[in-house]
């Protein structure tokens, strides 16, 4: 098999695996600086079961997130050599600099959290938990700065052959930096406080640990419900850039095929390259026009514009971006449901919204996915767009043959931990926050 | 010296200290990993040993991902040659990393899988501490290389004997590390089996150190002319001799700092060995990857360098910080 393709499975799973973790990073460590908030000055030992609660899963979220982390740091070298060579000198520096600036601060203050509840004072375990949330972020940016280069390279020329930086600020703040941090914070928020508030919504369908589920799921679902809103406005910011910035892209997304006027919106249906055309298709007249450009009539460029060789696969990245989308728009449709619950005070007493929580926690991790490949399938045939292509940025000393090798090895390793992983999850929400303990003795 | 070569400099110093730092701090958790089931006897020595290390090490683990991320940065292609060519052993490096990384939150809470987390935690911290050494070991010795810094070897050609050595030797250092650092943190029966088993350690250092020497002097002759690694060696054997006097004083703190200023000396003979190298080329000289061929621009290396000044003493605050307040004996 190609190993250019096998490189490309292979980042595909491992980078998939891998942002289980870091969003639920974010909405966690949000949630658990609001009950230390709330310990803090209110003094109240309940907000510090639920902390304590929550900051067991996190223990085990990050060090999972760190086992599939440096995969992925370790691929740009064996399985993208080239890439390295050509676009190291851009590339190379907010990976560093998010090591620097924000992974040490993270995992040295995480350590206080796991293990200092009795060795610090009140406020210092609190600044712990608020440089943990920071540093936590500042990774996430710091990550995105470094895909956003490759979406909207920016700063740079192209000087013997590979690119080199000639405005550090420019590169790093690209034209997608900004509004992808925002979605993907907001998709991380999401996450987080669905997967707090359905564990919660389950004790309380248990009718177990009362007095820590309903905080919980309060402060979960509020920051549900306003991360859920936000989240149309960022995404459709974050559409119009690329459709501003990555024309191709776009037209992927909505399988636009003639460039037109006053262009639909496609609801729903199936892509077909070889007709060029997509089959029962559902679409709202002038609405992508609209969005994009804030005028019915405006053009929009289509797919027959572009040369085969710079479009991406369509079929897939118009239904993972259309899968994100309808995902999205359920959040939407939850949170309006929870706020009038919670409006006439009847949440805790409906069962079957509770039970919708917990049964929608796997959610927010499909539409996730569902947007990284919308964005990475997307960007292709290229690794930086119209910059350096996919092919050639792969390593060329690798056989397939290893390629496969690490395939299955890593595959193994990830089905194998990810089933342990599960496992002790539930058991610590078995446990529940009235029961946890944290540290390593006393279980 | 004009400004890139300086820059250039810099940042050979730089990535040899993040590596030092990584060695040094990551080296006790991985010795003590590595050690874990051999010398604890029951769920509470297991338990002392993590807690002894639960807290930091994985700030301790950070040290080897800035040094990645800065590599990447200032010396790309030697990101790519020796990644990409040492494929298979970073396949299994990461094997090692990514259950080391999973193993202590598992056994934490998985307890009718506690010996399996055990051994895991011990083979994955196993196979970077003997593998990273033999990694060094290659770009010392030299691989073979073409004119477009690509590696032409295979995986065998990283087991030559030279390499290997300097496998067991940054694994004898690892060891000796961990050894030390639970001395440190432990009393009673647990500290006493460190304190015997160290000597064993300090043996195994010494005599592979004395064996990398030999292999230095058949495969590198060149290197037997190096003043400044005559100075690193000799400055190695006194830390050395003097962690042995203060094993046999028994003495808790002295043993682990001594252990960790003949690691740095470790880094001190291999940085004087390779410099201006990063990696050599067996074919000859013209195709060694250097600082200046391999780097980064100027602008980026000294973007990079503004991060790391302004960054790395406040890494280095804060982790004192931490570690004071996890200091003392491990209490459960």
């Amino acid at each position: 098999m190609d190993p250019v393709m096998l490189s490309r499975i292979q980042f595909g799973l491992a980078a998939g695996f891998h942002f289980i973790f870091p969003p639920l990073t974010f909405g966690l460590t949000l949630i658990i600086l609001i009950f230390e908030t709330r310990y803090l000055i209110g003094d109240n030992d309940l907000y510090k079961k639920i902390s304590t609660f929550l900051i067991k899963i996190l223990g085990l979220i990050f060090a999972m997130g760190v086992a599939t982390g440096i995969v992925l740091e370790f691929s740009f070298g064996t399985n993208w050599s080239n890439y390295s060579r050509i676009v190291g000198d851009i590339f190379g520096s907010p990976l560093a600099a998010e090591g620097i600036f924000s992974f040490f601060m993270e995992s040295v203050f995480l350590g206080v959290l796991i293990f200092g509840r009795k060795a610090v004072s009140k406020r210092v375990y609190w600044t712990a938990a608020l440089l943990v949330f920071f540093a936590s972020h500042l990774s996430g940016l710091w990550i995105i700065i470094a895909n956003s280069w490759m979406q909207t390279p920016a700063g740079f020329k192209i000087e013997g052959g590979r690119a080199v930086l000639t405005d550090f600020f420019a590169a790093m703040f690209n034209d997608s930096t900004l509004i992808r941090f925002l979605h993907t914070a907001i998709a991380g928020w999401i996450t987080g406080s669905l997967f707090t508030a359905g564990i919660a919504s389950w004790l309380i369908l248990k009718k177990r640990d009362m007095d820590t589920a309903k905080p919980l799921l309060s402060v979960s679902l509020w920051i549900f419900i306003a991360t859920a809103i936000l989240q149309f406005g960022a995404g459709h910011i974050h559409s119009v850039q690329v459709a501003k910035t990555q024309p191709p892209k776009m037209a992927s997304f909505e399988a636009l095929w003639e460039s037109q006027a006053g262009a639909p919106m496609s609801i729903i249906g199936i892509p077909d390259p070889d007709a060029k055309k997509t089959h029962y298709e559902l679409s709202i007249p002038k609405l992508l026009s609209i969005l994009i450009h804030f005028d019915s009539n405006a053009k929009v460029q289509g797919l027959n514009e572009f040369g085969e060789d710079e479009l991406p696969p369509i079929v897939i990245t118009y239904l993972s971006y259309h899968g994100m989308i309808l995902i999205g728009s359920l959040f939407a449709l939850m949170a309006f449901m929870g706020l009038v619950l919670m409006s006439i005070k009847k949440l805790h007493e409906s069962r079957w919204y509770l039970t919708i929580l917990l049964a929608a926690i796997p959610l927010p991790f499909v539409s996730n996915t569902l947007g990284w490949m919308s964005a990475e399938i997307g960007r292709q045939p290229w690794a930086v767009y119209r910059v350096l292509r996919t092919a050639e940025a792969a390593s060329v000393v690798v056989p397939a043959g290893q390629i496969l090798f690490s395939i299955i090895m890593f595959s193994t390793i990830y089905i194998l931990i990810f089933a342990v992983f599960l496992m002790l999850l539930f058991k610590i929400v078995q446990k529940g926050p009235d029961q946890i303990t944290i540290g390593y003795v006393g279980e | 010296m004009d400004t890139l070569q300086l820059l250039q400099t810099i940042w050979f110093f730089l990535i040899g200290i993040l590596f030092t730092g990584y060695s040094v701090l990551d080296g006790f958790d991985l010795g003590i990993g590595t050690l874990l089931p051999f010398m604890a006897k029951d769920k509470k020595e297991t338990a002392t040993l993590l807690t002894s290390i639960g807290p930091v090490w994985d700030g301790n683990e950070v040290w080897i991902i800035t040094a990645g991320g800065a590599l990447f940065a200032a010396f790309p292609h030697v990101y790519a040659t020796v990644f990409s060519g040492f494929y298979l052993a970073l396949m299994l490096v990461l094997f090692g990393l990514i259950f080391r990384a999973v193993s202590l939150e598992f056994w934490s809470m998985d307890e009718a899988r506690r010996g399996l987390w055990e051994w895991s935690f011990s083979l994955g911290s196993f196979l970077p501490a003997l593998l990273f050494g033999v990694a060094l070991g290659n770009v010392i010795a030299g691989v073979p290389l073409n004119d477009k810094m690509e590696f032409t070897g295979d995986f065998f050609t990283l087991l030559r004997p030279f390499p290997l050595m300097l496998g067991l030797l940054g694994l004898s250092a690892i060891l000796l590390q961990g050894c030390t650092y639970a001395i440190l943190k432990t009393d009673g029966l647990l500290q006493n089996k460190f304190r015997r088993v160290s000597k064993w350690v300090w043996a195994a250092f010494a005599c592979f150190g004395v064996l990398s020497l030999m292999l230095s002097a058949v495969y590198l002759p060149d290197s037997m002319k190096n003043p400044l690694a005559w100075i690193c060696t000799a400055a190695l054997v006194v830390f050395l001799v003097l962690n042995r006097i203060w094993l046999n004083k028994k003495n808790d703190a002295v043993p682990f700092i001594m252990s960790t200023l003949s690691f740095a000396s470790l880094w001190g003979i291999a940085g004087s060995l390779q410099f201006p190298n990063l990696v050599r080329a067996l074919q000859g000289s013209d195709l060694h990857l250097t600082i200046y061929n391999s780097s980064s621009t100027e602008l980026t290396l000294t973007v990079m360098l503004i991060i790391a000044l302004t960054g790395m003493p406040l890494v280095i605050g804060f982790t004192i910080y931490v570690y004071r307040i996890f200091k003392g004996k491990v209490k459960l």
